[in-house]
C-alpha cells in the first residue's frame, strides 16, 4: 500500500504531486516439471540464475554479459522467434543499476519469456539485432531514454529526442518539466541564446490566478482600478442592487417552513 | 462580406466604386486567406473537417495550400514538440508577407496537458500569433469563427504591414 498523503490542496496546484502508485506484487510460481517452460530452463542450464513464472510468462534472470548467447539458445533451440519489446528500468537510486528486459514470444507454442538482467551505470550491453531485427529501434530508444550504450548496434543514434539533445529523459533523476537545456531548447535553436531575455522563461502554470494582479484579473464585488496596488488588501465594495426594479413574483408563494419536511 | 458589395446606384448609376487602397487591398487579402496544409496532432483532424465539404472552408475563400510560398495563414493545429519547433518556425519563415498565425487548441496555446520537457509551452514562443483558439480540440465551427475574426482583423489593419502594431511583436 502506498503511504497516505493529505490531498487537501491538490486543486491549488497545477499538477498532481502524489507519489507514483506502487503496483502490488504479482504472485510468482515455480516452473512445473514436464511443462514447456521446464524445457526452456533446462536448455539454458546454469546460465539462468533464477527462473519463475509470473502471469503465464517465464521470467529468467541472466548475467548481462551472456545476453546474446542466451538469446541465441532461446531463438534457435526453444522457438522464441520474436522479440516484442526490449527496454530498461531505472533502479539507480534503489540498487545503483539498471534492469534490462527482453520480451520474447514463441508463436508455435503461444508462450512468452521475459529475460531480465542487471546492468551497472556506465556499462554497455551487447546488441541482439543480429538475432532480432525488432531490437534495432528498441535498443536505440533505450539509448535515447536511459543513455545505455549498446555494443555492435548498426546505427546507435537517438530515435525520439533531437540528435543534439542533452540528458536522458526517462531517468528518474530527470525533471518532468525538463532541465535548463530542455526549457530553452527551442529558443536557443531557433533564435539563439541572446533571445532568452526577449522571449522569457516558460509559463508552466498558465491557469494560475494571481490575486494581486489587477491588470489581468478582476474581483467581482471587490473591484479596484486597473493596475492598482492591492498587496495591502483591497477595499470591500459590496454589489448593490436597486430593490425597486426587482419584482418579487413569488410574494405570496414564498413561505418558510418551520421544520424540515 | 456584404459590406464589400459595390452599390452601383450610389454612384449615380455609374459602374464606379470609390474606395481607399487600404480597403481594396484588405478586401482582397481577407477574402482569400490561404492556410498552409500543416497538421501537428489531433486538432489537425478538426482542421481537415473544416476544410471538407460539410463545413466547407472554400466558400470563405479559404483554400489549403501545400506550399508555404503560396500560403498566407499558418494554422498551428496541435501539440508542438520541441524537436519540431525548429521546422515549424522554418515553415513560417518561408511564407511570404503578409502572413498570419492561428494557434489552434490548448496544446498550441499553452502546451495544454503536455506540461513536460518535450513540448513547447505555447507556440507564441516561436512565432507571433494573431488568434488563439481555445478547445481540445476546437470544433470546426470554432476554426471557422477564428478565420472570420482574422478576416475582421485584416480589414481593420493598414494594407502596409509596416504600419501595423503586430510588426513590432515580430521576434526576428
Amino acid at each position: 500500500m502506498r503511504k497516505y498523503v493529505p490531498k487537501d490542496n491538490v486543486q491549488g496546484k497545477s499538477y498532481y504531486t502524489d507519489r507514483f502508485w506502487v503496483a502490488p506484487r504479482v504472485p510468482r510460481s515455480e516452473v512445473e516439471e514436464g511443462s514447456h517452460f521446464a524445457d526452456v530452463v533446462k536448455a539454458l542450464g546454469k546460465k539462468a540464475k533464477e527462473s519463475y513464472i509470473e502471469i503465464d510468462t517465464l521470467v529468467v534472470h541472466i548475467d548481462a554479459k551472456k545476453n546474446l548467447e542466451i538469446m541465441t539458445i532461446l531463438k534457435e533451440k526453444c522457438g522464441y522467434t520474436q522479440c516484442s519489446e526490449q527496454s530498461a528500468v531505472d533502479y539507480l537510486a534503489q540498487d545503483g543499476e539498471f534492469e534490462l528486459f527482453y520480451q520474447l514470444l514463441n508463436i508455435a507454442e503461444a508462450k512468452r519469456v521475459r529475460v531480465v538482467c542487471r546492468l551497472k551505470k556506465g556499462e554497455a550491453i551487447e546488441s541482439i539485432t543480429s538475432l532480432y531485427k525488432s531490437a534495432n529501434f528498441a535498443e536505440r530508444e533505450m539509448y535515447d531514454m536511459f543513455g545505455i550504450y549498446v555494443n555492435n548496434h548498426p546505427f546507435l543514434k537517438r530515435i525520439l529526442m533531437p540528435d543534439d539533445w542533452e540528458g536522458y529523459p526517462l531517468l528518474k533523476t530527470y525533471p518532468l518539466h525538463g532541465d535548463e537545456f530542455a526549457s530553452w531548447y527551442e529558443v536557443d535553436k531557433i533564435f539563439g541564446k541572446e533571445y532568452r531575455d526577449v522571449i522569457g522563461p516558460e509559463n508552466r502554470d498558465p491557469a494560475r490566478i494571481d490575486r494581486y494582479d489587477t491588470k489581468r484579473f478582476s474581483r467581482v464585488g471587490y473591484e479596484v482600478p486597473f493596475g492598482a496596488d492591492i498587496s495591502e488588501g483591497e477595499k470591500e465594495q459590496a454589489i448593490e442592487y436597486s430593490s425597486e426594479l426587482l419584482v418579487d413574483y413569488n410574494k405570496n408563494a414564498g413561505k418558510q417552513l418551520d421544520e424540515r419536511k | 462580406m456584404a459590406q464589400h458589395q459595390v452599390n452601383y446606384a450610389s454612384a449615380a448609376g455609374l459602374p464606379i466604386a470609390l474606395t481607399s487602397v487600404d480597403k481594396l487591398v484588405n478586401w482582397g487579402r481577407s477574402n482569400s486567406l490561404w492556410p498552409l496544409t500543416y497538421g501537428l496532432a489531433c486538432c489537425a483532424i478538426e482542421m481537415m473537417a473544416s476544410g471538407a465539404s460539410r463545413y466547407d472552408f472554400d466558400r470563405m475563400g479559404t483554400i489549403f495550400r501545400a506550399s508555404p510560398r503560396q500560403a498566407d495563414v499558418m494554422i498551428l493545429a496541435g501539440t508542438l514538440s520541441k524537436k519540431h519547433a525548429e521546422f515549424a518556425r522554418r515553415l513560417y519563415d518561408q511564407m511570404t508577407e503578409p502572413k498570419w498565425v492561428i494557434s489552434m487548441g490548448s496544446c498550441a496555446n499553452t502546451g495544454g496537458m503536455f506540461n513536460t520537457y518535450a513540448t513547447v509551452q505555447g507556440v507564441d514562443r516561436i512565432v507571433p500569433v494573431d488568434i488563439y483558439l481555445p478547445g481540445c480540440a476546437p470544433r470546426p465551427e470554432t476554426l471557422q469563427y477564428a478565420l472570420m475574426m482574422l478576416q475582421k482583423k485584416i480589414r481593420r489593419e493598414s494594407a502596409n504591414m509596416n504600419n501595423n502594431t503586430k510588426q513590432n511583436l515580430r521576434l526576428v
